[in-house]
């Protein structure tokens, strides 16, 4: 493959990128980024997926060098980049608006990084070329930013990333301009180029459908802490904190507040039974609306209060006491909303929450 | 086809405009067509006459002024001289310390920016006697560099592309920066071509501004080698007025409407380039 970085001397033991207790304050006070630690492999794809304002994105320039560091160490490839120019430090950035130069033709904003470098206008036209085909976007290059479509020019801010041939890829939430079915459709494409080109990405996102189909190792961050690192199947199946287990999956994992005595957790006046011998008084319990059995000889009963109809599936929201919860079941079943229905929580498919501390017991 | 009467009154409003405008130039031209005799005892003429080219003959090569050396040719020249280098550095100089103002941040930014700002209040006519001195210990009086100096800084300029720097995206900085290029490639590569524009139109007023220009270059000049167009008006063709010959009307509008060619001719050719720019960056 052409544009596989070749890494003959890299250090052994050593991460190819290695974030150590990255903090950053703003000038006005705002703690953007605690005391991160990271480590991430070459050629790895990392998605950093949080709400807006976790920092995700300062962690992102910060690797990038748009955005100075207020503590800790970052190193790329073995060197500490901390204090190196962004030009410098050999990543290549993909923008949320595309950042394309409006002035210059497809061409030119390809060309634009590799002439700073002093290459050949020959090796330039040739790599251009190339990654315009591999992009097909090579009936293009000699239009200007303004006559592209959203998804074109998606993909000339890719190409303009892919042609300068970087240590990294930084991805600040590229898709979040396009309409949903361009979205997928570049979301499949990016994963196809890095898998590829086997270039080490980070992908800031938002959106946790990205985050699982994108990732091979998922960062959830909130309020600038890295709150799990994970493949998706790991964040998926056992979260570390109930932030995680409510940010990832939809619709949203059920959280039920309840007292647990003896393996016992208390919901009202339901009782399941948790197999253990734990004693919280304070615990959420959850468990995801697919993962509730329903059945004609479930132990507990409960009121359809809402049925959402949605093609192959339906999502029943219903309470127990006074907490709402959602079960997702296929739509075979016959069920109206004022129906009751019978469910079984089975305590292999809950999660455990201490509130105290939002913690996984 | 219909017209709305809201439509009707528009348009009357702008053809009235339009003539308010154009026939004072009309008035002009036709009566610099004309020969004195004519003009004196017939008054401003609104049709052609035949005295065309004699009358703008003279006015190009009749050397006048006290000593008799200096020709309106050579005036045109100096002004055009003057005009563009103020034009130009104008432009090339509130440009840069925009983008010093608006990308660097340093601590003074704003305070220095209102400096700046605040000169606006004080033109040229005000400060004549300090800025003359100067120039003049410099030895710079009857020089071109003693007469575009004094005028090429402009905080008008400055702040009009500050403005336009502003809305500029930081994403495009950083994304530039990303591609390697340092703060002197991303002023030429990245600002420049992006506010064409605003250059074409600055320079247009900058060269308006520097082409008009009386008092600076009356008092900037002792020698009528740098006589400049607009100074001509006043001086040049009057040299009989008080004598016996009759005043020479036809060549003195001869004079203003050559005198208005230049301006006319940057606007018209400038134009262009404004217009292109307008649908360019159309996003």
């Amino acid at each position: 493959m052409v544009y596989q970085r070749i890494n003959s001397n890299r250090k052994i033991k050593m991460s190819f990128l290695e974030l150590q207790n990255i903090t950053k304050i703003y000038p006005n006070g705002t703690k953007a980024v605690n005391e991160t630690s990271l480590n991430i492999d070459n050629g790895e794809f990392v998605v950093f997926v949080g709400p807006s304002g976790c920092g995700k994105s300062t962690l992102l320039r910060m690797i990038a060098g748009l955005e100075d560091i207020t503590n800790g160490e970052i190193s790329l490839d073995g060197n500490v980049i901390n204090n190196i120019d962004p030009s410098e430090r050999d990543v290549a950035m993909v923008f949320q608006n595309y950042a394309l130069y409006p002035h210059m033709s497809v061409f030119n904003n390809m060309a634009y990084g590799l002439k700073n470098r002093g290459i050949s206008k020959e090796e330039i036209n040739n790599k251009v070329n190339d990654v315009a085909k591999l992009l097909e976007i090579d009936q293009l290059l000699t239009r200007k930013p303004s006559m592209l479509s959203g998804g074109q020019r998606q993909r000339v801010a890719m190409g303009r990333a892919i042609v300068r041939n970087p240590k990294i890829f930084l991805f600040d939430e590229p898709l979040s301009n396009l309409d949903a079915k361009l979205r997928n459709q570049m979301r499949l494409e990016i994963k196809r180029l890095q898998r590829q080109m086997g270039v080490t990405s980070i992908f800031v996102t938002h959106d946790q459908t990205e985050a699982m189909t994108l990732g091979d190792r998922i960062v959830v961050i909130n309020n600038g802490v890295v709150e799990q690192v994970g493949t998706p199947k790991e964040i998926y199946s056992k979260p570390y904190t109930k932030f995680v287990a409510e940010f990832i999956g939809s619709p949203q994992m059920n959280l039920f507040n309840c007292k647990i005595e003896n393996g016992i957790a208390h919901i009202a006046d339901m009782r399941i039974n948790l197999n253990n011998s734990a004693n919280i008084d304070d615990a959420s319990l959850g468990i995801r609306p697919d993962d509730i059995l329903i059945s004609d000889n479930g132990q507990h009963t409960c009121v359809a209060n809402l049925v959402e109809y949605l093609g192959s599936d339906m999502i029943i929201y219903s309470k127990i006491g006074d907490q709402e919860f959602s079960c997702k079941l296929s739509s075979k079943i016959n069920l109206n909303a004022g129906d009751t229905f019978k469910f079984d929580i089975s305590n292999t498919l809950v999660h455990l929450f201490d509130n105290t501390n939002g913690s996984r017991v | 086809m219909k017209f709305k009467p809201l439509e009707i009154l528009t348009h009357i409003i702008l053809i009235l405009g339009v003539l308010l405008m154009v026939l004072p130039i009309w008035f002009s031209f036709a009566t610099s067509t004309h020969d004195n005799v004519s003009i004196m005892t017939e008054g401003m003429k609104f049709f052609l006459g035949e005295s065309f080219s004699q009358n703008y003959n003279e006015v190009l090569n009749e050397k006048g002024g006290w000593s008799e050396e200096v020709t309106a040719a050579r005036m045109f020249v100096n002004s055009f001289i003057m005009a563009l280098g103020i034009a130009t550095l104008k432009v090339v100089i509130s440009a840069m310390s925009a983008y010093a103002l608006v990308y660097f941040r340093f601590k003074l930014a704003v305070p220095i920016f209102w400096l700046i700002f605040i000169t606006l209040l004080v033109p040229l006519e005000v400060r004549i006697f300090p800025s003359y001195k100067i120039v003049s210990d410099l030895g710079l009086t009857n020089t071109y560099t003693g007469l575009i100096l004094p005028l090429v800084a402009s905080a008008t300029a400055t702040f009009f592309f500050r403005q336009f720097y502003k809305t500029i995206p930081d994403e495009l900085l950083e994304s530039a920066k990303l591609d390697g290029a340092n703060s002197w490639r991303f002023f030429i590569d990245f600002l420049l071509p992006l506010s064409k524009t605003m250059l074409a139109a600055m320079f247009i007023f900058m060269f308006v501004y520097g082409y008009s220009q009386y008092l600076w270059p009356l008092i900037m000049t002792t020698d009528e080698k740098y006589w400049t167009v607009v100074m001509g008006m006043k001086i040049i063709f009057t040299e009989n007025y008080e004598g016996v010959a009759l005043p020479r009307t036809g060549e003195r509008f001869a004079y203003i409407i050559l005198s208005m060619l230049p301006p006319v001719l940057v606007v018209v050719i400038l134009q262009r380039w404004f217009i292109k720019g307008l649908i360019q960056t159309e996003k």
